[in-house]
């Protein structure tokens, strides 16, 4: 077996352990390339199908491209595309570009705010209808009580903690320092009413595999990870105001593969064009523990 | 390849995992020195460590709390480096790391020497079955860099390896502070001649190739997704060990149902007519059967799994309360799941000093030999003829609790029986809608629910309350099937005499197994219900779906029961009690 066909095998257990233990299943969908590599093992796991709903949390700030993709890709392989957003911070001018909060607090707020809620059902929840190509109400408020998530253990500290099967409770909350064991691919699966489970099938994976996978599968990405022509593109898609493109030329998978590999991004840290992740010691943690992904 | 580290407590794991990266080139760029700065604004010493404890509560109290995986790239090959905490406290974390990988880095404090938990993880690796192991002396700095130092730990050492089994591949002293034998041959240590932590870590062996072994697959799940006029049933799992090719004949055990491979299925890929161990995939059967998650698809002409519902493990606990006789425990063997007891401790092992101890439970951090009692029958291997299904974690209600491995299969008695089942199973005429789709359209799984006890104990009203809340409130297709009523109809031809009682049970659990073919949860009471009988209605409903609630004084001897019941507690509560047991079985949804 070859190393992507390691971790491709482990991450479809994972996703069908998943979709047994858990009715009320839910996939994040950030459309960047880790999470669409995670639908398309979605795609391998159930043969072409994907039996539970996509779920994205639109904060508004999301780079047009990147909706524009989404929504097709929902339309094209039939999924059930779901949306959430902070509505009254948004109405309110609660964010950071408005100038009323810190980055940090902007990902809270719009971000973890909106998808602790969204995934329990009390904030309003958007689904595609696929008739129409148009977002309605959905009727389903049922809380989903497994979440699946695209984090890598690669990308910093907090992630290379975790289990592939991750406990949050009643508030989202993460409890790092007591974690359950897992062993030999049995997993946490049964939880008490009101927590949940988020379910990480990428651990394994680094930036590097999940180029060589999409190169592999031709598995199709937003166009924003390749150089139009500026000499820059993104690495890392997030919010325009917090993600900042790198200078680069690559214009295809091969050649960013090439990139990561032998060229100038082969000992630079992925999310160094994420400027939330400086703003306190550790800031990504802080806001894994309060429920971001 | 996943290497992880393990050892006592502050004898630098993370700091021998951090030097690894810095010298060898493996961090991104600038992150060294955003830790120097880091601790320099903090006014804290540099340490290799927190390279590794990125959690804010690690670096404040200098320990790692959980394992980390950390990439990391050699000129032969990738590894994942797993570093395990070292802390008694979180032993869970370690045994967590441990279990993912092929091979270990044991690290030995040099002037401190062998402590508990060397012994204790050097214990656990062995019983985890991981075989490859190099026993790292560091922080020879502190001792002078001396043969003698080396020579004394590494003896003792020896000693306690040799009594668990386990022989290590060396033993490598080193500086991880200073760098010393870590990449290349120390000059600091001339006396030495064995290799240095990356010669070591490039020479441990890849795991065996398993394809040649017997074939298994533990089922996953049986899939029929009806979206675009899919017309497939698919059997998905992941091949453990072995191979199988398009045309091989499989049994599925413990039901013994046989087919035969139409096709080996994949989506987005070329096609294929075999299959190796390792990969994820799904097979559709030239023969329909009705297959059940947690089965182990096997070739028919190869070796076969045990099947029985007596098991020899050795487990390792990790439970924050003692696991006791009493008390019924979920036990999980590759993807299959079944309500289990301990029957029979065999004996206590203290896992640092290696002495049995007299003990009535299994507390934690205690490793037991000890007998299972599962509710009904399971597929496994012997932990030293196939690691994959040899090897199980016990669930106490919501938690992983413990794990071990099997060590030898008991006779239980019931083969007959399992024989009459699979003769069943194997004509059976399956209907045309799946189970899946009665579990769509009724919202829940099926379920039979067994309540049990002393005759003159109430069962009854709590059954038609059940019932009738099922009805009602969960919306649930349910009904409840009266003794009474099957000895008077079904089973007139049947004397009602206690000769005649295996009958009457049979009957029962023909019955009940009909209503679970059905998709419904049925709900039905017996008085005086004897360990013997019940195993008897467990194997004849082969489903994970039977429910036993006892209701009062418990009168069997060794059988599981998955809730006790006490009748005062009034009908309201002892109903929620079950509803709550149904949800946590996910038979009722989980919202």
């Amino acid at each position: 077996m070859t190393h992507l066909e390691k971790i491709e095998s482990q991450s479809v257990y994972i996703l069908r352990e998943a979709h047994h233990h858990f009715r009320n299943l839910a996939m994040l969908w950030s459309i960047g390339k880790d999470s669409t590599v995670m639908l398309w093992l979605a795609r391998k796991a159930f043969f072409g199908h994907v039996p539970f709903p996509l779920v994205h949390i639109d904060t508004d700030f999301k780079i047009p491209e990147m909706i524009r993709y989404r929504d097709k890709l929902a339309l094209d392989w039939k999924l059930n595309m779901i949306t959430g957003r902070n509505e009254q911070a948004l109405q309110e001018g609660r964010t950071f570009p408005a100038g009323k909060l810190t980055r940090v607090e902007c990902c809270k707020t719009l971000k973890t705010d909106a998808l602790v809620n969204t995934l329990s059902g009390k904030w309003p929840r958007y689904r595609m209808d696929h008739a129409t190509g148009k977002y309605v109400p959905d009727t389903n408020k049922e809380p989903y009580t497994g979440v699946i998530v695209g984090a890598r253990a690669d990308e910093e500290g907090s992630r290379s903690k975790e289990r592939y099967f991750s406990p949050r409770d009643k508030e989202s909350n993460w409890e790092v320092g007591d974690q359950p064991p897992e062993l030999w691919n049995q997993f946490k699966t049964d939880f008490a009413p009101g927590t949940h489970i988020r379910v990480h099938p990428l651990l394994d994976w680094t930036e590097l595999d999940i180029w060589e996978y999409i190169e592999k599968e031709k598995i199709p990405v937003v166009p924003l990870y390749f150089d139009q022509g500026k000499g820059e593109r993104y690495r890392s898609l997030g919010c325009y105001p917090c993600t900042f493109p790198v200078k680069s030329t690559a214009k295809n998978v091969k050649e960013i593969i090439e990139e990561l590999k032998t060229g100038k991004f082969r000992n630079i840290a992925e999310r160094s064009g994420r400027a939330q992740d400086k703003e306190d010691g550790g800031g990504l943690e802080t806001l894994r523990r309060e429920g971001y992904m | 390849m996943n290497i992880v580290i393990v050892g006592h407590v502050d004898h630098g794991k993370s700091t021998l995992v951090g030097r690894l990266l810095a010298d060898t080139g493996s961090l991104p760029e600038g992150k060294l020195q955003q830790v120097r700065d880091e601790c320099q604004r903090t006014a804290k010493p540099f340490e290799y460590a927190f390279l590794l404890d990125a959690l804010k509560d690690e670096q404040s109290q200098g320990i790692t709390i959980d394992t980390a995986r950390v990439f990391f790239k050699s000129k032969k090959r990738e590894y994942i480096l797993i570093d395990a905490p070292g802390h008694i406290e979180f032993l869970k974390n370690m045994v967590s790391g441990a279990a993912r990988a092929e091979a270990a880095l044991l690290v030995i404090d040099a002037e401190e020497g062998i402590q508990e938990n060397s012994r204790r993880h050097g214990y656990l690796l062995s019983m985890l079955g991981i075989r490859q192991v190099a026993v790292c002396v560091n922080k020879m700095d502190r001792v002078g860099y001396k043969q003698e130092v080396f020579d004394r730990i590494q003896k003792e050492y020896r000693v306690f390896l040799k009594e668990i089994d386990l022989e290590p591949r060396a033993f490598i002293p080193l500086s991880a502070l200073e760098g010393e034998n870590l990449i290349t041959p120390s000059k600091k240590l001339p006396w030495y001649r064995g290799p240095a932590v990356l010669e070591m870590l490039d020479s441990f062996e890849k795991s065996p190739d398993i394809s040649a072994r017997p074939f298994r697959m533990p089922v996953q799940g049986i899939y029929k997704f009806t979206e675009d006029e899919d017309t497939r049933r698919i059997v998905a799992g992941r091949v453990e060990s072995g191979s199988l090719s398009v045309g091989d004949s499989v049994v599925f055990l413990p039901s013994g149902k046989r087919s035969q491979i139409k096709t080996i299925e994949a989506f987005s890929a070329p096609k294929r007519t075999s299959v190796t161990a390792g990969h994820s995939t799904g097979v559709t059967l030239t023969e329909q059967v009705y297959v059940n998650r947690g089965d182990v698809m096997c070739r028919v002409k190869e070796p076969l799994p045990g099947v029985s519902s007596l098991l020899r493990v050795k487990l390792f606990w990790m439970g924050k309360r003692p696991m006791v006789l009493d008390r019924p425990y979920k036990l999980k063997v590759a993807a299959a799941q079944v309500s289990v007891r301990l029957k029979k401790i065999e004996r206590v092992i203290d896992a640092s000093e290696l002495k049995p101890a007299a003990k009535k439970e299994i507390g934690r951090h205690d490793v037991a030999q000890c007998v299972l009692q599962a509710a009904s029958a399971v597929a496994f291997d012997l932990m030293h003829d196939l690691e994959a299904t040899g090897r199980f974690v016990i669930v106490d209600e919501v938690d992983i609790a413990g794990g071990g491995i099997i060590l030898e299969m008991i006779e239980d008695g019931h083969d007959a029986l399992r024989r009459q089942v699979t003769e069943r199973e194997q004509k059976w005429d399956f209907s045309v809608v799946e189970p899946e789709e009665r579990t769509k359209r009724y919202g829940h799984r099926p379920a039979f629910v067994l309540l049990t006890g002393k005759v003159g104990v109430d069962k009854k009203t709590i059954a038609k309350e059940l019932e009738k809340r099922l009805f009602g409130l969960h919306g649930a297709a349910t009904y409840f099937l009266g003794m009474g009523n099957l000895l008077r109809g079904l089973n007139t031809d049947v004397e009602q005499h206690r000769l005649e009682r295996h009958e009457h049970v049979r009957r029962m659990g023909e019955v009940a197994h009909l209503f679970l073919d059905a998709g419904l949860i049925v709900v039905a009471t017996g008085s005086n219900i004897n360990d013997a009988e019940l195993s008897e209605l467990h194997e004849m409903t082969s489903r994970e779906g039977m429910v036993v609630v006892n209701v009062g004084p418990n009168g069997f001897k060794s059988a599981v029961v998955d809730l006790n019941l006490d009748p005062v507690a009034g009908t309201e509560k002892n109903v929620r009690n079950i509803l709550q047991l149904l949800k946590d079985r996910k038979i009722l949804r989980d919202a």
